[in-house]
């Protein structure tokens, strides 16, 4: 029979689900489109060019190592290293030399992706070890943006900028810091005792909708959460990770924020919320802490290590020099990935308490 | 109890079930070649008593069961031995096989049906199904009257009968169940009377409304009383042993161990329906329903066949385009087999026949991800990307520290795979090493 030769064998199952890998990388750039928006809203559209740069950078390190240097099929399909290059350049002020820029994608995909193995063998996030590297760096241009006023939206709230701009030219002395980003000048303003609680309040919209100083992608939380959502909506990421970080960070804050008053009381609240509201805390929460690669593979991991954000974050931002804990936070958790893998392990079926 | 008749795990997969779904149960036509293998069970191969040039009736036992597990085969045509030798076999390797030439007389033998089985003994009953070659007709193939054995000091309290079909493309059970449901209804309470539990339960997917409406129609009569039907949710694996018992009972069945160690014992539709012919009518188990199905099958359908019909003859009846076909499996897609060659006689435990005009898309060498895509989808709750890695680099005792022995094989891990790792293939290696392992070791103690 002459078809009998034909047949194909392989092993069983015979059928194959239609998720992969590039899949994944499409939805999570699509899900950060809209804080790319957001960002060409609020400081025009230097943030959508910073963007491209960083992405074009890490695209085309990825291309030549695997290409020149290692001599492989080049892996830049799989999208990872645009992820990468978007994630990188929406944690850089927008005032930054683009060189810096490309030098942070380039370290990012180069020493701390393709160095340990490409993708799935990074121990770190690559963008936020990016952000990291380039902070040591260059402090300064870092942390020295300036609100970016030629943006569309770009309007600062009174109430801030008018406290901020005094608290800087006033403060520049301390730790040589002069930026205003919220988190900067909320430190800043607690040093001199000159806050004000209904200015807190009144930040909250512009937080939540984001025009505000800071880096690229960070300042809109409703942006932000729209493509979160999308991310829990397509299986992408586990909710538990965000609503862990987010609620931890939340409810630090309020049981141990103010020290001088009552546990929950609305000075409590308001300044959880401005914390929960500011800073890179929903960029971190919905994509960095949600990491395939450099999170734990089970449940209950990442929901360890979303708690582990939580507590590194409220411990830098409370007790540290630097306003920022969050991505620090989540590069320390990075670490201990292995570690919590290692222990926590889901209770195999027929084995341990249930009979 | 908060129970959901579900189980933590598993995936949801494209069913396939329609192109089968609504075609009666039809006769396929008597072979003129059929070929019985010794071997359609697990355990010991059945011992050939019939010589070359022996004219056989329809039901008579060519290989007789060997062993305590075993079981016996019977010819399914009436008809001359024509040649005993190596033939191959769906899994396959060549196995001795009967070859019976038909003549056309179509006489058939049977045993004493036992009508009054309500007075009989179990043990009676029980060897009745032996006699008759009844075998787990799900796809393992494991001797029905072995599962029925009483064991000491281990009790059974319930009966689960498997109808979920959660492979997809199959409609076997789903045909059977519409069609058979006095017989299948009437096999289950012969089990429930050999096992002498209270319960039967009866599990099918919700996706099989109408299997399950007309059980539970009938099931609610006084003659059937004591059976079950649970509706199940929709997923794979749920048909599978230790996911229907925590489904069904909420019990696990302890690492290594069998369902008789969680009290009850697990039997599928098909093995039930059979098991009322073969006590109620005498007849032993030569045919059985496949869904022959799949793009390259012109006509599509569920089919009785006589067990020991070529897959060839069987593509061909169902107007096979053998010029597209790429590939043929021998079960379901997710567990069942590919099959090197068609020119194989279909067994007791052959479900179905998926006929495939597109190859699986080949395994990729991309790295792990580590997206827990596939231990989301273990129901075993195994940690599936690491067994595989632990088996990369030959770490056996700790691929057996994680429990890879407990790994049932479903294919979850490698179907949601976005890395599209062949997980399954890796930790199947990894545990046929690891009991060839301890097969040597315990040899050289022996010496």
């Amino acid at each position: 029979m002459e078809n009998e030769n034909l047949l194909h064998i392989s092993f069983s199952p015979h059928i194959r689900g239609t998720q992969t890998i590039t899949k994944i990388m499409l939805d999570v750039i699509i899900a950060l489109i809209p804080a790319l928006i957001a960002s060409v809203l609020i400081f025009g559209l230097r943030a959508l060019l910073m963007t491209l740069a960083a992405v074009a950078a890490a695209v085309t390190t990825e291309h030549i190592i695997s290409v020149f240097l290692l001599k492989k099929k080049t892996t830049v399909g799989d999208l990872s290293a645009v992820v990468t290059g978007m994630l990188l350049a929406f944690n850089l002020p927008v005032a930054i030399n683009p060189a810096m820029t490309i030098l942070g994608a380039v370290f990012a995909i180069a020493i701390v992706k393709c160095a340990f193995g490409g993708l799935g063998f990074n121990f770190m996030n690559p963008a936020l070890a990016g952000r990291a590297f380039l902070l040591a760096s260059y402090p300064m241009a870092m942390t020295g943006s300036i609100f970016a006023r030629s943006g569309y939206l770009g309007k600062l709230p009174e109430n801030l900028s008018g406290i901020n701009i005094d608290a800087i030219s006033g403060a520049s002395a301390i730790d040589g810091i002069s930026t205003a980003t919220p988190l900067v000048a909320i430190k800043i303003i607690q040093a001199v005792k000159t806050i004000e609680l209904t200015d807190l309040q009144d930040s909250f919209y512009s937080l939540f909708i984001g025009n505000i100083g800071g880096t690229i992608g960070e300042t809109s939380v409703l942006a932000l959460l729209l493509g979160g959502i999308y991310l829990i909506y397509r299986g992408i990421i586990n909710p538990v990770v965000p609503a862990l970080y987010i609620g931890g960070v939340f409810l630090l804050y309020l049981i141990f924020g103010q020290t001088d008053v009552s546990f929950f009381s609305g000075t409590a609240f308001t300044v959880a919320m401005f914390q929960i509201l500011s800073g890179g805390l929903f960029l971190g929460a919905f994509f960095m802490a949600t990491d395939m690669t450099t999170t734990p593979i089970t449940a209950k991991g990442q929901a360890i290590f979303a708690a582990g954000c939580a507590i590194i974050t409220f411990i830098i931002r409370e007790f540290g020099g630097y306003p920022e804990g969050c991505s620090y936070s989540i590069l320390l958790m990075n670490l201990f990935t292995p570690l919590i893998d290692k222990c926590v392990k889901p209770r195999v079926y027929g084995t341990g308490r249930k009979r | 109890m908060f129970n959901k008749w579900t189980f933590e795990g598993g995936i949801h997969i494209p069913y396939n079930k329609r192109l089968t779904q609504s075609l009666p149960i039809e006769n396929y036509p008597l072979p003129q070649k059929i070929v019985v293998p010794v071997l359609m069970h697990i355990g010991a191969p059945a011992k050939v008593v019939v010589k070359v040039g022996d004219n056989v009736s329809k039901g008579q036992c060519v290989a007789e069961a060997d062993g305590f597990v075993s079981s016996p085969a019977f010819s399914s045509i009436s008809g001359i031995v024509s040649s005993i030798g190596m033939f191959k076999h769906i899994s396959g390797k060549l196995v001795t096989g009967v070859e019976i030439t038909a003549d056309g007389r179509n006489d058939e033998l049977r045993f004493e049906p036992i009508k009054n089985w309500r007075e009989q003994s179990p043990s009676i009953l029980m060897r009745r199904i032996g006699d008759c070659g009844i075998v787990g007709m799900g796809g393992a193939g494991f001797p029905t009257q072995v599962k029925l054995l009483p064991h000491r000091d281990k009790k059974v309290n319930a009966l689960i009968i498997n109808a979920a079909e959660c492979e997809p493309y199959l409609t076997t059970d789903h045909r059977l169940m519409l069609e058979e449901t006095d017989k299948i209804l009437k096999g289950v309470k012969i089990l429930q009377k050999i096992l002498s539990v209270r319960y039967v339960f009866i599990s099918i997917e919700k996706n099989k409304t109408d299997a399950i409406y007309v059980m539970k129609k009938k099931a609610t009569t006084k003659e059937y009383y004591g059976i079950k039907i649970i509706p199940l949710e929709t997923k794979y694996p749920q048909g599978g042993e230790k996911q229907l018992i925590s489904t069904v009972l909420n019990r696990e069945v302890p690492s290594g161990k069998l369902p008789i160690d969680a009290a009850c014992v697990v039997l599928n539709v098909a093995s039930a329906a059979a098991v009322c012919d073969a006590v109620l009518e005498g007849i032993p188990l030569t045919e059985r329903v496949i869904t022959v199905t799949g793009n390259a099958v012109k006509r599509p359908g569920n089919y009785i066949v006589p067990i020991g019909t070529y897959v060839k003859e069987i593509l061909e009846y169902c107007r096979t385009d053998f010029s597209k076909i790429k590939k043929v499996i021998a079960g379901g897609p997710m567990m069942g087999k590919s099959l090197p060659d068609i020119c194989v006689p279909v067994m007791k435990q052959t479900s179905g026949l998926l006929v495939l005009d597109t190859i699986t898309p080949s395994y990729s060498k991309n790295n792990c991800i580590n997206c827990g895509n596939c231990v989301k989808a273990c129901s075993i709750h195994l940690v599936p990307s690491l067994l595989a890695k632990y088996f990369e680099k030959d770490m056996y005792e700790e691929a057996l520290k994680r429990n890879v022995m407990d790994c049932m094989e479903c294919g979850c891990c490698s179907y949601v795979c976005p890395a599209k790792i062949n997980i399954l293939h890796r930790i199947r290696t990894c545990k046929s090493y690891i009991t060839q392992k301890r097969a040597k070791e315990s040899l050289t103690q022996v010496k």
